[in-house]
């Protein structure tokens, strides 16, 4: 049980998603989305670009609010918060962006102490000795006093991870964290994901394309398609499915019911049109 | 024939609709754009507290939008300084007072060009800097990483590099004016050969504290505010793209410059009337 006002730790769940449905400028981008995301497990939200899989990250962080339904983190409706609940609720967040989001006027180092800096009291022989452990635990100790432009891609999100982590969060949100990575560093991601979330206790959430890596690692997928959840189970029961969505998603088919085409007239109507137009 | 007449008056009809709409579009958009941005000044102010609380982070921006503005504000001061001295010389000359020439150059600087010209420079060396920084932060989500760490980035980001550029103004608008002097000088007592004196005597008798410098100095404060407001505003405002970057840095130029020459002119006509 955490000293965090108003969050109940006793709750199997940490995070409940009930009919949520999120509207953009009039364009519904989710629709009765509902998802749970049991304490100390590691759960994916998979889905092609554009699925509004991190619009679903965006409003359990509280940085979007539903159009309608709730987003419970804790117990807590994250929407009903005021700001100083909200931020309070964060602090027990850790989110690793797309691509890493660290702070490039800051050294490794700085980016990793700033929460600690910022949300707590401790004295900077404190601070420096966690700091190195956090960036012990993803392998960059070595690189504390590198810039963010001196790091490759896969050092700079295993800087990110540790920076997420900083603060021993209870809930770990990840925004596409195989993106780009080479191989190696795909490999060590994913299994930094696993042991750190396994080490600190936490619940993860796993937003991503990459099936094979993650398949590795997580507990649980939810398979999002335009705005809806289409498909749900373990990683094994994902490998085997026959929902059509799934299976092209996992084996990665060019084309299925996610169309290789973006819709558009009949080929033969458009060539028609240009050569009568040209006379 | 009438048919057609009646089908022509129509289409004018609604071409006139759709300007008017049009117009009016862009008018609304841009009165609620104001909106946004008055109560985003709003939001600076209700979180000075950390910018304030933690001087090091203002003392920062301090650094990167005045000490680093310095070069250019300290040669164009200089320049500026040297043409009122040849000008200002070629005008007294032809009235016989070639002796009033500190008090010319003094005035103008202390009162106008000082504040103003500094102003423009700092609207186009500090104030694209801002909005540029702040616009990448966002483009690169370092604004949301701080959100979701829980850090308001309005109080961290924002206000340290708005009350940087309010503290900074002034400052740099008193070494224009102070560099310009010394260009006059240089110009009209070393070259020209005009009695160094009457060039200072003049000038000290002429030049009133609270009546040019402090007025001078209430016209630099106020084009701080603009200018770092605008700069704030348009980054944290900005598209987050290399575009919509690179729109807003060219916003906050254009809107800073044009604010900066209206509140001069509404400034001057309360503060120099009937003097």
């Amino acid at each position: 049980m955490t000293g965090v006002p108003g969050v109940n730790m006793s709750q199997e769940s940490l995070v409940e998603i009930r009919d949520l449905n999120f509207t953009y400028d009039e364009r519904p981008v989710l629709t009765g989305i509902n998802m749970t995301i049991p304490r100390g497990k590691v759960v994916a939200v998979m889905g092609s670009s554009g699925c509004g899989k991190t619009t679903t990250l965006r409003l359990i962080g509280g940085q979007l609010k539903p159009t309608s339904g709730t987003v419970k983190v804790g117990g807590q409706v994250v929407h009903e918060l005021d700001a100083a609940g909200l931020y309070g609720l964060r602090r027990r967040m850790g989110m690793l962006f797309q691509f890493g989001a660290l702070f490039t006027d800051m050294s490794v180092y700085d980016n990793i102490a700033f929460q600690m800096r910022e949300h707590t009291d401790l004295p900077e022989a404190l601070i420096r000795d966690l700091v190195l452990m956090k960036l012990h635990a993803v392998g960059l100790r070595g690189a504390h006093s590198l810039m963010p432009a001196e790091l490759s891609g896969g050092m700079a999100r295993r800087v990110a991870l540790a920076r997420a982590i900083a603060l021993d969060p209870m809930l770990i949100m990840y925004d596409e964290p195989f993106a780009g990575l080479d191989p190696i560093s795909l490999s060590i991601v994913g299994e930094l994901i696993r042991k750190l979330n396994d080490a600190l206790g936490a619940s993860s959430i796993v937003v991503t394309h990459d099936v094979q890596e993650s398949l590795k690692i997580v507990d649980y997928v939810y398979f999002v398609s335009a705005g809806k959840i289409v498909a749900e189970g373990t990683a094994e029961e994902m490998k085997h499915s026959t929902v059509p969505y799934v299976h092209q998603f996992v084996w990665g088919e060019a084309d299925g019911p996610v169309p290789f085409q973006y819709p558009a007239r009949p080929y033969g109507e458009e060539l028609l049109e240009s050569a009568v137009r040209r006379g | 024939m009438a048919k057609n007449c009646w089908k022509a008056r129509c289409a004018v009809a609604d071409g006139i609709a759709r300007a008017l709409r049009g117009l009016g579009q862009r008018v609304t958009s841009r009165i609620w754009r104001l909106g946004y941005a008055s109560r985003f000044f709003l939001a600076i102010l209700l979180h000075s507290g950390t910018a304030l609380r933690r001087l090091h982070l203002t003392v920062r921006e301090i650094y990167f939008t005045g000490v680093l503005s310095l070069i250019i504000i300290l040669v164009s001061g200089l320049f500026v300084g040297m043409v009122l001295g040849l000008q200002g010389y070629d005008t007294l000359q032809r009235y016989g007072s070639t002796e009033a020439l500190g008090v010319l150059v003094s005035l103008s600087l202390v009162r106008e060009l000082g504040p103003v010209v500094a102003a423009l420079l700092f609207a186009s060396r500090a104030g694209s800097a801002i909005t540029a920084e702040i616009g990448m932060m966002k483009a690169t989500e370092q604004l949301s990483a701080m959100e979701m760490m829980a850090v308001d980035p309005i109080a961290r980001v924002v206000a340290p590099r708005f009350w940087g550029g309010v503290i900074s103004m002034p400052l740099l608008a008193a070494l224009f004016s102070a560099m310009g002097i010394f260009g006059g000088y240089l110009v009209g007592v070393q070259l020209i050969g005009v009695d160094e004196g009457s060039f200072w005597s003049q000038m000290q008798a002429s030049v009133d504290f609270r009546e040019d410098i402090l007025n001078g100095v209430i016209k630099s404060f106020v084009f701080g505010i603009i200018v770092s407001w605008v700069a704030v505003f348009e980054g944290y405002d900005a598209e987050p793209t290399a575009e919509g970057v690179s729109g807003a840095t060219t916003r906050t130029v254009v809107t800073s410059s044009l604010a900066i020459l209206a509140a001069d002119f509404i400034l001057t006509a309360f503060m120099f009337t009937g003097t």
